[in-house]
């Protein structure tokens, strides 16, 4: 047989060299993520990621990097990442050099607390401050494609590792808030996010099954949007499933909701960008 | 240009059959869905997907609005001597994308 | 309350699919293809997932069992499927040159279905395999609007 293992990801790197992740190792991060939820399973830790909720066909679409559809945004990010943008001519790799290496872990500790006058952000808010701070770029539009790009390929550096929320006091009050909102009844139908992702996860809804809602995954190419998408967008989702009104695109909810569930989620693998049904 | 993600290995064994994967992002929209103003979203399909080994074709694909977005394609090909393998999508509204992979045969 | 949500779920879904193919549409599609030569039942198999978490895309694999020599080789893979607008899914067209006759990508499925997957030989041969396919519908949609 030919070397199928020869297949990789390739973008460039700060220093003009191509970097290339083999699909091998790629494969070896994967089974780090499988062999993390098997320990987190022994423990009698009870949680399950969405991944694990999937069936076979879909799993083996997230896990194969030329299936898995996230893998074209990734690889947009990554030109983006090399690119020089805004008034600074700067690009994310002069300042933060070989991702591999210097994003390795960040998107498993967001949301996280930046400098003032900003505070609590989420990824795709940090990447926002360092193109309005530091490139002095406008910041990308929620939900744009080039915002998921970047976001995508910062989180596959990170890939297999455990969630790790800071223990910045900033954040209490935030995941406060947004366990409060996860727990309380809203919308028509009356239903708070835990009726159904604690109280209900592993049965079914509408032949769905309910997972347990850890953000493992984000951003994810969900194929009901046929898209890459934020966890905001996901929760946007669920707020319109239980007949609630929306917040606003860029309000506090979400980014409480999200603080909240990373912190529910601690120590389980990141399997981002992910597919989802 | 167009986004595209190719999974061939790059040598191979004369003789060998090798595995080619394709993605490429395309909304494949399909012609019947209406838009969020009521009218039908018109069709914007990738139709073929025609794959060469220097210049000798290897596979051949027409598509249908049923091919879901961003379209993953899987064929196979016996490995016959070194060169260049050319990926082509083309359809609607113009659109054209090509991608050039090198495999060395020994 | 589950039952509700179904209901405005499967209602969005189906809405946009109006026109259906059927029955008819599939065999007159499948003649197309074969000139009204005769199915035969075997040698290909198709791999779809018997129950589908999302019509939007599904994965599927057509493999004809065939030696793929020059006098005895798959020259054509046709998939079909019942109850899309159309019956059309894809042809691929292979040769010698494929050394295996197996094809695989990703489809849209507008609801519970039959697919069937037909193998050309270039003996003129048409072998095929069909398959039954559930489509469950996502129980968070985008929009109820």
């Amino acid at each position: 047989m030919s070397s199928a293992g020869d297949a990789a990801l390739e973008w460039r790197a700060p220093s003009g060299r191509l970097r290339r992740i083999p699909l091998v190792r790629l494969g070896f991060a994967l089974a780090g993520v499988f062999c993390a939820s098997l320990a987190l399973a022994q423990s009698g830790d009870l949680r399950r990621s969405g991944y694990q909720e999937m069936g076979p066909a879909l799993q083996k679409m997230q896990d194969d990097d030329t299936a898995n559809p996230a893998m074209l945004f990734v690889q947009v990010g990554a030109a983006a990442w090399a690119a020089k943008a805004g008034a600074a001519g700067k690009s994310c790799a002069d300042c933060h050099g070989d991702a591999a290496v210097s994003m390795k872990g960040v998107a498993a500790r967001y949301p996280a607390v930046a400098p003032a006058p900003a505070g609590p952000v989420d990824l795709e808010g940090r990447i926002n401050l360092c193109r309005t701070v530091h490139q002095q770029a406008p910041a990308l539009v929620a939900e744009s494609d080039d915002l998921l790009a970047l976001s995508a390929f910062v989180t596959l550096q990170s890939r297999g590792l455990p969630i790790a929320p800071p223990d910045d006091p900033a954040l209490a009050a935030l995941r406060a808030q947004g366990r409060d909102l996860y727990e309380r009844r809203q919308g028509q139908l009356n239903l708070s996010c835990a009726n159904c992702h604690d109280d209900n996860a592993g049965h079914r809804l509408a032949g769905a099954v309910i997972p347990q809602g850890h953000p493992t995954g984000y951003p994810i190419y969900r194929l009901e949007w046929q898209a890459l998408g934020s966890i905001a967008r996901r929760l946007r989702n669920c707020v319109v499933g239980m007949r609630a009104e929306p917040w606003q695109p860029g309000a506090t909810e979400y980014l409480a909701l999200e603080a909240y569930l990373m912190d529910r989620a601690r120590g389980m693998a990141l399997d981002g960008p992910g597919v989802r049904p | 240009m167009a986004n595209v993600l190719v999974n061939a290995p790059k040598t191979a064994k004369k003789g060998d059959t090798i595995e080619i994967k394709a993605l490429i992002m395309h909304p494949m929209e399909t012609g019947f869905r209406p838009g969020t103003n009521g009218r039908i979203i018109p069709r914007n399909i990738v139709e073929d997907f025609t794959v060469t080994w220097n210049g000798r074709e290897i596979f051949r694909m027409r598509m249908s609005p049923a091919i879901a977005a961003n379209p993953f394609v899987s064929f196979f090909t016996v490995a016959s001597e070194s060169g260049t393998v050319v990926l082509r999508w083309s359809g609607d509204e113009g659109f054209v994308a090509e991608h050039r992979v090198a495999i060395a045969v020994t | 309350m589950q039952r509700r949500v179904f209901l405005a779920g499967a209602a969005v879904t189906l809405l946009p699919f109006a026109a259906e193919a059927t029955p008819e549409a599939l065999a007159d599609a499948i003649r197309e293809v074969t000139g009204g030569a005769s199915l035969r039942a075997g040698k290909v198999t198709l791999d779809i997932p018997p129950i589908v978490e999302n019509g939007n895309t599904v994965p599927m694999s057509v493999s004809v069992e065939s030696p793929m020599t020059a006098d005895d080789h798959v020259k054509a893979i046709h998939v079909f499927n019942e109850k899309n607008p159309q019956p059309h899914v894809f042809n691929a067209w292979l040769s010698p040159a494929s050394g295996k006759a197996v094809v695989g990508t990703r489809i849209k499925l507008a609801d519970t279905q039959k697919i069937v997957a037909i193998a050309e030989t270039s003996r003129g041969e048409f072998w095929s395999a069909s398959a039954e396919v559930i489509i469950t519908i996502a129980a968070c949609i985008e929009d109820v609007t």
